[in-house]
């Protein structure tokens, strides 16, 4: 078993012999076999490992998008797995923000409008939803660009409006997958840099998949994922 | 209403497709209000007076029947007013200037059709005058005539010439009557008419109680039975919906064109709907990301598909009533033209409904489909 342990009290994710399969026709895929992991809360952990090795189907899991085959996921006390669906996309939009290789802003709503959409869903009012999206998208750094549409921002800026979009209603958990995958070096590095100030200023836990070592370099952890087991494990904390 | 400008913006990212879907619902709503004004000038059905019964040639309508019933009638237990009416069907300068025209008798016409609306020294002018005759307010405002006018009709049954003096206008008690007749006197045609002398068109009578009309009807046809010229007694309303259906059962040949009109509206609001929501798999993704339910998504999609029902549905029903609005545009074909509140409520209710069931499906798919399924597509 190879897993980040606390270093002390409830861990903020929990992860318990963890399987994941795929069924294709009769051939059954093993995503995930019988995963361990502990993440602190404010711990900035990247998975990296060869494609296919769970890494995506790990994030899914931890974010609720998608249901394991076995194990639990606990997540700030909270086993997911036992909430109904409606339960578990309401908690999902109060805990968790998700940020995508590529953006997936919606294209005809402007960088405003895309950060609100995790907002339409509460019971904030108009003023209420603006503060918190000005807040969000000052933080990215681009607030001068909040009237701006998809396609009139570069690759780098829409990956930051897609942070904002992620962080807008302020969850404790952010599940980044590839975000710099599409973003040449100097870009993707501006993106790095926001998710470490989360993690480090704000206290985001951030769970990051990367196939690029530097990136990887930024995190406190980095735990290596193949064939849907962790088998290595970097860390400056207690790794067993 | 927070949600309205994630609606308004997915409507518009296709415009030209979003105007063709609402075009369509507008020229189907425009043919649906075009449907019921016609069918509402074929059927006048709800028009017909509780109390009135109309008595025709058993053997067909164009058959007359004497003249002489007149006074039988009156004698028959029920019986209040009795008139008559005989077909004319003369044409005023051309063939397309089509409208109805009887003769009729004075004495009695008003007594048995009192919603004809004329000014009381306007129908004494009328009774002095044996060439006087009494036109409805539509054709006053169609050929421009007026009071005092002497108006020609070329007479198609009985030939010749035929010269009448307007001496009153009618109106109608109700909007959804028309006011297209020709009522002149019954004795000026009766001197003229080299043949059928003697003879009316049909009867119309009041009756004392409309409880008893089918019994009255009854004892009409029994005292002419087995005479040469019987009778056939019914209500005026299956006198008029027997009239419509000489021309076909216009209900359901209407009701059928609009059926087919709406399923064919379906199928192409389902189908844009379907692509649109196919295009946006990976952004209904990420709206169930961040935390829309499923039900949420599924209220969008049919929200835009209704959004665009009810703009189409509303243009095409405003231009069909403004087209009728307009004016019977067959010249008088159509006893009354006119677009009912109730038809234009039905069929916004309608292209309401097709927007919601042409949402449903692919809304449907948007609401099960899986994120992690959706995002891998991207």
């Amino acid at each position: 078993m190879v897993r980040v342990d606390c270093s002390g009290g409830e861990c903020h994710i929990s992860v318990r012999d963890l399987d994941k399969k795929y069924y294709r026709g009769h051939e059954v895929i093993d995503v995930l076999r019988g995963l361990n992991l502990d993440v602190e809360e404010g711990e900035y952990i990247a998975f990296m490992g060869p494609s296919g090795s769970g890494k995506t189907t790990l994030l899914n899991l931890i974010g609720g998008l998608d249901t394991p085959t076995a194990g639990t996921v606990k997540i700030a006390g909270v086993e997911i797995g036992t909430l109904t669906s409606r339960k578990l996309t309401a908690w999902r939009a109060q805990n968790v923000g998700f940020v995508f290789q590529l953006y997936n802003l919606i294209p005809v709503l402007s960088a405003y409008q895309n950060v609100q959409l995790p907002l339409l869903l509460t019971n904030l009012s108009g003023t209420e939803r603006r503060k918190h999206v000005e807040t969000a998208l000052d933080l990215v750094g681009l607030l001068d660009r909040q009237d701006h549409y998809p396609g009139q921002l570069s690759g780098g800026e829409e990956q930051r409006v897609a942070i904002a979009r992620a962080i807008v209603a302020d969850p404790s958990l952010l599940l980044c997958d590839e975000p710099t995958g599409d973003l040449d070096r100097e870009t993707g590095n501006e993106i790095l840099e926001i998710l470490r100030r989360l993690s480090k200023d704000f206290g985001k836990t951030v769970l990051m998949v990367t196939h690029d070592p530097k990136a990887a370099d930024i995190a406190d952890s980095l735990l290596h994922l193949e064939k849907g087991v962790l088998v290595e494990a970097m860390a400056k904390g207690p790794v067993s | 209403m927070k949600y309205l400008h994630l609606i308004v913006k997915n409507l518009l990212r296709k415009k030209f497709r979003t105007f063709l879907t609402i075009g369509s619902f507008i020229v189907a709503l425009f043919l649906f209000g075009l449907l019921n004004t016609i069918e509402t000038a074929f059927n006048q059905v709800d028009l017909a007076g509780a109390n009135r019964l109309v008595i025709r040639n058993k053997v067909s309508i164009i058959q007359p029947l004497p003249y002489s019933y007149r006074d039988q009638l009156k004698q028959i237990d029920g019986v209040d007013e009795v008139t008559y009416f005989v077909w004319f069907g003369g044409i005023y300068q051309d063939r397309k200037n089509f409208f109805p025209n009887f003769g009729v008798d004075p004495e009695t016409a008003l007594l048995v059709y009192p919603e004809y609306l004329i000014p009381d020294d306007q129908f004494e002018a009328f009774k002095s005058d044996r060439q006087g005759c009494i036109v409805g307010r539509d054709l006053v405002k169609r050929f421009g005539w007026k009071i005092g006018d002497r108006v020609p009709l070329e007479g198609t049954i009985w030939g010749g010439t035929w010269e009448f003096n307007v001496r009153a206008i009618y109106d109608v008690a109700s909007k959804d009557m028309s006011s297209n007749e020709f009522w002149f006197h019954y004795d000026y045609l009766e001197e003229r008419r080299p043949f059928f002398k003697g003879t009316v068109g049909w009867y119309g009578l009041t009756i004392d109680d409309p409880g008893q009309a089918v019994q009255v009807a009854e004892a009409i046809d029994n005292r002419f039975a087995n005479s040469p010229w019987e009778t056939k007694t019914e209500t005026e309303k299956a006198f008029l919906t027997g009239w419509a259906n000489q021309m076909g059962n216009i209900k359901l040949l209407i009701l059928s064109i609009g059926a087919v009109v709406f399923f064919t509206l379906l199928l192409v609001t389902g189908n844009t709907m379907a692509i649109s929501v196919r295009e946006r798999t990976g952004e209904f993704a990420v709206l169930k990301t961040v935390g829309f339910t499923d039900r949420a998504v599924l209220s969008l999609i049919i929200a835009e598909s209704i959004c665009v029902a009810a703009v189409g549905g509303a243009i095409g029903l405003i231009l069909a009533k403004a087209f009728t609005l307009r004016g019977d545009p067959t010249g008088g074909m159509l006893s009354v033209f006119n677009l009912p509140t109730s038809d234009i409520v039905t069929g916004f209710v309608l292209a309401l409904t097709v927007g919601l069931v042409s949402g449903i499906i692919p809304g449907s798919y948007a609401m099960r489909m899986k994120v992690v399924d959706a995002l891998r597509r991207v």
